[in-house]
């Protein structure tokens, strides 16, 4: 049996996932709204240093890192996930020219937009124009991505 | 510097949330709440992988409606730059935050809390090359 749903999870099991984890993007977005991160302005004006500087997007993400590594040490303390057979961990471990170019590439789309990929999906719901522009063409960029140097595997 | 418009409380408020959001996804799923993963792997569905990420990601576009509802403050966007500027920047985010496994939740979030070397690297490449940018465009372009 426990076979079997490895290879397969149930019905029942696939739209509780599912549910869960239309509840999980329900409160990301909810937090990035409430912490006004679907604002390019607010984010810009964190990344403004040498300018005038807001402070927020420091507390953002000092206060979701403080609630993710308490889950995640609850997680660890688990066998398995409530709802899946094991945890899927990143398990790459090396500093290569893939992880230092892409985060330089992305560090500049971020200054000039102020936008990163969880802001500008959820500020999809405001529907501006220019959001639409931004995910359209971060859609792009990932899928051209897809189409050349991702691994197969 | 000059410290202006800081919102200490809805922003920790706002983080925790996010980490909320985070614990879920991994203590219900096992899976790490990066959005440029969970974006990005809609180009390669494999099966059982496609249902959770849409439902995800439609909860995240339902997120800002969730805080009007409740009655919360939902604020209007300002935009930082032009069309072009924002194909070029969208393109480069996607690309970027693929090639480079991971964005501000992946790496920022989700990967320190982890205590992974490569995601601070991430990290601190990400903020410090967008600090330079606008320190750029605002201050030395003056755009």
């Amino acid at each position: 049996m426990s076979m079997q749903q490895t290879a397969a999870p149930s019905t029942s099991s696939r739209v509780l996932t599912n549910l869960v984890a239309l509840a999980a993007g329900l409160i990301f977005g909810a937090g990035l709204t409430l912490s006004q991160m679907i604002d390019p302005a607010k984010v810009v004006g964190f990344l403004d240093l040498f300018g005038q500087w807001d402070p927020s997007l420091a507390l953002v993400m000092a206060g979701a890192l403080a609630v993710t590594f308490l889950g995640y040490r609850l997680a660890r303390s688990l066998g398995h996930p409530w709802l899946a057979p094991k945890f899927q961990m990143p398990t790459k471990r090396d500093l290569d020219v893939r992880l230092l170019l892409g985060a330089a590439l992305f560090g500049v789309g971020w200054g000039l937009a102020g936008y990163c990929p969880g802001p500008a999906i959820s500020g999809l719901a405001l529907a501006e124009l220019p959001t639409v522009i931004f995910v359209a063409a971060m859609l792009a960029g990932m899928f051209v991505y897809h189409v050349t140097l991702e691994r197969r595997g | 510097m000059e410290i202006v418009n800081f919102t200490p409380y809805s922003a920790l408020a706002g983080g925790a949330l996010i980490g909320l959001s985070a614990a879920l996804l991994m203590l219900a799923s096992g899976r790490i709440a990066g959005i440029a993963g969970i974006a990005g792997g809609l180009f390669r569905p494999a099966p059982g992988e496609l249902g959770w990420r849409v439902a995800f990601l439609v909860g995240l576009i339902l997120g800002p409606a969730a805080v009007g509802l409740l009655g919360g403050p939902v604020p209007v966007p300002t935009f930082q730059t032009d069309t072009l500027g924002m194909i070029v920047a969208g393109v480069l985010v996607g690309f970027g935050t693929r090639l480079g496994a991971g964005c501000t939740s992946g790496h920022g979030v989700c990967g320190l809390a982890r205590l992974s070397p490569r995601s601070l690297t991430a990290t601190l490449v990400f903020m410090a090359v967008a600090i330079a940018t606008v320190y750029l465009v605002r201050h030395v372009l003056g755009a």
